[in-house]
């Protein structure tokens, strides 16, 4: 279908948008005071390309509402485009307000890193089940993205304050924890990369195996490390799995899954291991000196101000019009379904951080760890509860 | 009472850090607001007494203090946070799925996920959100809630009222943002009064000592939003009483008119079609989905027709039954009459609605019918006498037949796979013949059976799971919710921003505070004393670097 390519073509070009406009914000990192024109010169080229990607992106999301008929935020793929896509957005929002350019260098390759993950999951339109059918699961859907697009802001610029501000100088819990959170970052790139190198190839092994009592077969567009439970290869001439999915594994089409995380492990691993190889140093170590000349009070201030801003919009979204839409269609505003459990836990999480920032000595670093946590449990429950804890809302 | 008397005259409560009209620290209690030894004030709640602050002795005083301080509200918050994540490790109690072992609980934990699963089962983990020590723990939070925000509401609501725009010079110079400025003209201060004004701040002049002040009703916010909380928390008792919300699930079959249980007889239903419709997989859009996921619902509907019973006053009469409502029931569209609402929320398809049988000698290979007879599955009658003179007995019904470690059970009571034991009693014979016969099973139990029974026909329907509900809460919560997002959005998208300009001979002092977004009021202050000398106030925050 035409639409349907003019859609993809234009998230393609968002993404690469996305990826220049960084090239620009890192432009504005390493010149010196003296060049301040410059510096300022390369943040407006760097904020202009944005808005053309966001647009591009916003095309992607007409034109794919438009072919499918409903509005695209009903399975993985088009939810997570969809929650990079307001990161971006909250990006640009609050570029404006605090002209900080090293943010968009953060910000916008994290957005990016969600938008690649997306795609990794299948992007055929699906069809609406019947209790999706509500324009409550649009309002619902958009405002929690547009929520955590906010708060994922916070986590960007925590994550900013800690390279600036960790000590670096030896092995600590601060410096630890902090490559920890790098490390997990290279898992998802290692899950993007691996999953588009064996889509390149076109790899596919089919096993037909028992789930919930019925025969069923699955496509592993991976070669399987992790075969599913007692499952029979059926395509002939790939690698035989090394071993099974063990049993308590449960949830629709496991002995996938967790070869994909082990594919993300090893190769996100191996990735890393490069890295640090060439680099010589702790990946937060070799960051530091790029955010010197950031204060760190700002980072901070901004860290702050996206959860107070994100908050209430998260609260409106996740909450509100969630029970909203769950009293239309099931008849019951909260069933403490996994999903909404851990939607409740993610405001729990948020409104203690506001309730501890009143107080002396959260400020700072150990807020900057609380908004890294924060976006922690917006991503668990966008993968972990959607893939594993499935309930009513899997996307499986 | 023991007042403190400040030097500017005004007379404080007791406990209070900083006067209230002045601001200067009153001596012997800054250790309240943790203010000794530190340059800056603080300034959270202005330095007002609050009554957990001042008054520890009698146990009612120290119930206060717990519950009123921030420390136990997060330790709450952050328990209820843990022990709702604990809740999602394994399904809930009403979310085991249907293709489990058995739904008993006690079997399908430890069954599913092995010795974890027994002991989360054990520990009530299985209905943790319903669990007494959940219920407490929220409870827990609302009290503090309360205490706390009562606590500090009060004071600073007076405080705020009884500021003065003439404040101490310690109160000023301990202010996050302060300089001081020399050779500023009193054209200069009109200045910036002016560009004050524009930017909507309200200014109090008092010989010559300015506050400037905006969005001080932004500092209401988190009191508002603490009431919302606490009417979410009412709405939530309430729900648990019968007078307030009831829910009953009903199956009616097609074709079946019912009473509608919790309707008190007023009400009856009757199901006319259950309708299940899915998407089509030529639809080009959707083939590829269709194909790599199987067929995918597009509609769950029941069309019904509600009935109100006229006559029930007149006790023993006939209902006189008067349809009042006609509607297709649809998830995302329920129907709504009276107090209350009717949801779909289930379905059974293909349920044998009735069963012909027929009976024939084993050995004829035409199998020409020496009689038949239909049971009806929803109300089998227990002997049927065929006109030819045969009767039949049934002697075991199984609805839903399942062979459960060998032995013949029924799974439920709905005529999903019925199947019988039947005895036939040939004319005039009192030795009956025994033959189990379900779908795709007939067994002669002896082998030696005369005569055979065969099915001939059946009819099917489907049938609809409805949820009635009656819910007066819903008021409630919406209330509630709504009150709380106007509270945090007052709180959260307005800053409470306070400027002060303090006249000295031939200069000026400038502080400022504000309860957050200190990048905003810098903006403010920068654009206000524009073309002026006043020298930008400075940022004395000590910097945990
Ligand atoms: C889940 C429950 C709660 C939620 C969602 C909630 C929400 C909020 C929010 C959004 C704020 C504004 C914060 C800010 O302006 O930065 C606030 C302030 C506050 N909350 Fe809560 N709160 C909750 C429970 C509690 C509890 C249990 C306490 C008791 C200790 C408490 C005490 C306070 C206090 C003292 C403030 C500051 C008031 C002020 O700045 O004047 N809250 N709350």
């Amino acid at each position: 279908m035409d639409l349907l390519n003019l859609s993809s073509t234009m998230l393609y070009t968002a993404f690469i948008l996305y990826l220049v406009a960084t090239l620009f914000f890192g432009a504005t990192i390493r010149q010196d005071k003296s060049e301040r024109r410059k510096k300022r010169k390369s943040g407006t080229i760097g904020i202009t390309i944005t808005i053309i990607g966001f647009t591009a992106q916003l095309v992607y999301l007409i034109t794919r509402w438009i072919a499918s008929g409903h509005a695209p935020v009903s399975n993985m793929f088009e939810f997570m485009t969809f929650l990079g896509m307001s990161m971006v957005l909250a990006f640009i929002i609050l570029y404006f307000y605090y002209k900080l350019s090293f943010l968009g260098l953060f910000a916008l390759p994290i957005a990016m890193i969600i938008i690649a993950y997306a795609s990794m999951f299948p992007t055929d339109i699906s069809p609406l089940v019947p209790s999706l059918q509500s324009h409550w699961l649009y309002i619902h859907v958009t405002t929690v993205a547009l929520g955590q697009g906010i708060l994922f802001i916070s986590f960007a610029a925590g994550i900013m304050y800690l390279i600036r501000q960790v000590d670096q100088s030896s092995l600590n819990k601060g410096s630890l924890w902090l490559e920890i959170v790098m490390y997990v970052m290279f898992l998802f790139i290692g899950f993007i990369v691996i999953t588009t190198s064996f889509n390149i190839m076109d790899y596919h092994a089919e096993f037909e195996y028992t789930e919930a009592g019925n025969v069923t077969t699955t496509d592993y567009h991976l070669p399987a490390i992790a075969g599913p439970n007692e499952g029979a290869l059926l395509t002939e001439g790939v690698m035989e799995p090394w071993f099974e999915t063990p049993t308590w594994m449960q949830g629709a089409d496991a002995g996938r899954k967790f070869n994909s995380v082990i594919w993300s492990f090893i190769t996100g691993t191996i990735l890393y291991g490069l890295v640090r190889l060439i680099i010589r140093k702790r990946v937060g170590a070799k960051l530091q000196p790029l955010l010197k000349n950031v204060k760190p009070d700002l980072l901070d201030e901004i860290m702050y101000r996206s959860v107070a801003i994100g908050f209430p919009v998260f609260t409106l979204g996740g909450l509100i019009f969630a029970a909203i839409w769950a009293q239309i269609a099931w008849g019951r505003f909260w069933g403490w379904d996994p999903k909404e459990v851990w939607a409740l836990v993610t405001w729990f999480f948020y409104a203690a951080f506001l309730h501890l920032r009143l107080s002396r000595g959260w400020h700072g670093e150990k807020s900057a760890w609380l908004a890294v946590g924060g976006f922690a449990i917006i991503m668990f429950n966008l993968i972990v509860v959607n893939l594993v804890l499935a309930g009513l809302h899997s996307y499986a | 009472m023991n007042k403190v008397k400040c030097e500017c005259g005004h007379v404080n409560p007791e406990g209070t850090v900083l006067c209230e009209a002045c601001g200067k620290p009153i001596e012997g209690n800054q250790h309240i607001d943790g203010n000794e030894g530190n340059k800056l004030l603080n300034m959270r709640y202005d330095g007002t007494a609050r009554r957990s602050q001042t008054y520890n002795k009698s146990i009612i005083d120290k119930i206060w203090s717990f519950f009123s301080s921030v420390k136990v509200g997060v330790w709450l918050i952050v328990i209820a946070l843990v022990a709702s994540m604990v809740g999602t490790i394994f399904p809930q109690e009403i979310y085991i799925p249907a293709d489990a072992v058995s739904r008993d609980p006690a079997i399908f934990y430890e069954d599913r996920y092995g010795i974890l699963g027994l002991i989360y089962y054990q520990l009530g983990f299985h209905n943790l959100y319903s669990s007494w020590w959940y219920m407490v723990l929220i409870a827990l939070i609302g009290i503090s809630l309360v205490i706390c925000s009562l606590d500090r509401f009060v004071p600073l609501y007076k405080a705020l009222k009884r500021q003065k725009a003439k404040r101490h010079e310690t109160f000023l110079n301990r202010q996050r943002l302060y300089s001081e400025s020399e050779q500023v003209t009193p054209d200069d201060i009109e200045t910036v009064k002016e560009n004050l004004k524009k930017q909507r701040y309200k200014i109090t002049d008092e010989n010559g000592h300015i506050l400037a002040e905006k969005g001080r009703f932004s500092r209401w916010g988190p009191y508002v939003n603490h009431i919302g909380l606490i009417i979410i928390l009412i709405a939530a008792i309430l729900r648990t009483t019968p007078l307030m919300h009831t829910e009953e699930y009903v199956w009616v079959r097609e074709g079946q008119q019912i009473v509608l249980p919790g309707t008190n007889g007023e009400y009856y239903i009757e199901n006319k079609e259950f309708i299940m419709e899915v998407h089509d997989e030529n639809d080009e859009r959707f083939a590829q989905a269709i194909q790599q996921e199987g067929v995918v619902p597009s509609n769950f509907q029941t069309d019904i027709v509600i009935y109100q019973e006229t006559n029930a006053s007149v006790p023993g009469a006939e209902p006189e039954l008067e349809p009042i409502l006609e509607e297709s029931i649809q998830m995302n569209k329920p129907a709504k009459f009276d107090r209350y609402t009717l949801y779909q929320s289930g379905y059974q398809v293909n349920e044998f609605t009735n069963m012909t049988f027929k009976v024939h000698e084993t050995d004829d290979p035409e199998e020409s019918s020496l009689g038949s007879f239909t049971i009806d599955l929803t109300n089998p009658d227990s002997i049927y006498e065929l006109d030819s003179g045969f009767r039949v007995q049934v002697d075991q019904y199984y609805p839903d037949y399942i062979l459960d470690n060998g032995i013949p059970t029924s799974e439920t009571n709905f005529p999903r796979n019925p199947a019988f034991v039947l005895s036939v009693y040939p004319p005039e014979s009192d030795t009956p013949e025994i033959s189990f016969i379900g779908i795709g099973k007939n067994i002669d139990a002896t082998g030696e059976n005369e005569y055979k029974v065969g099915i001939e026909d059946f009819e099917l329907h489907d049938v609809s799971g409805l949820t009635l509900r009656v819910d007066f809460t819903l008021p409630f919560f919406i209330l509630g919710a709504a009150i709380f997002m106007i509270g945090v959005i007052q709180g959260m998208y307005w800053q409470h921003r306070r400027i002060w300009i303090h006249p000295k001979e031939n200069g000026i002092l400038l502080a400022a505070h504000t309860n957050k977004n200190w990048f905003g009021i810098k903006k403010d202050i920068e654009k206000s004393i524009e073309n002026t000398p006043i020298t930008m106030a400075r940022d004395q925050q000590e910097l945990d670097e």
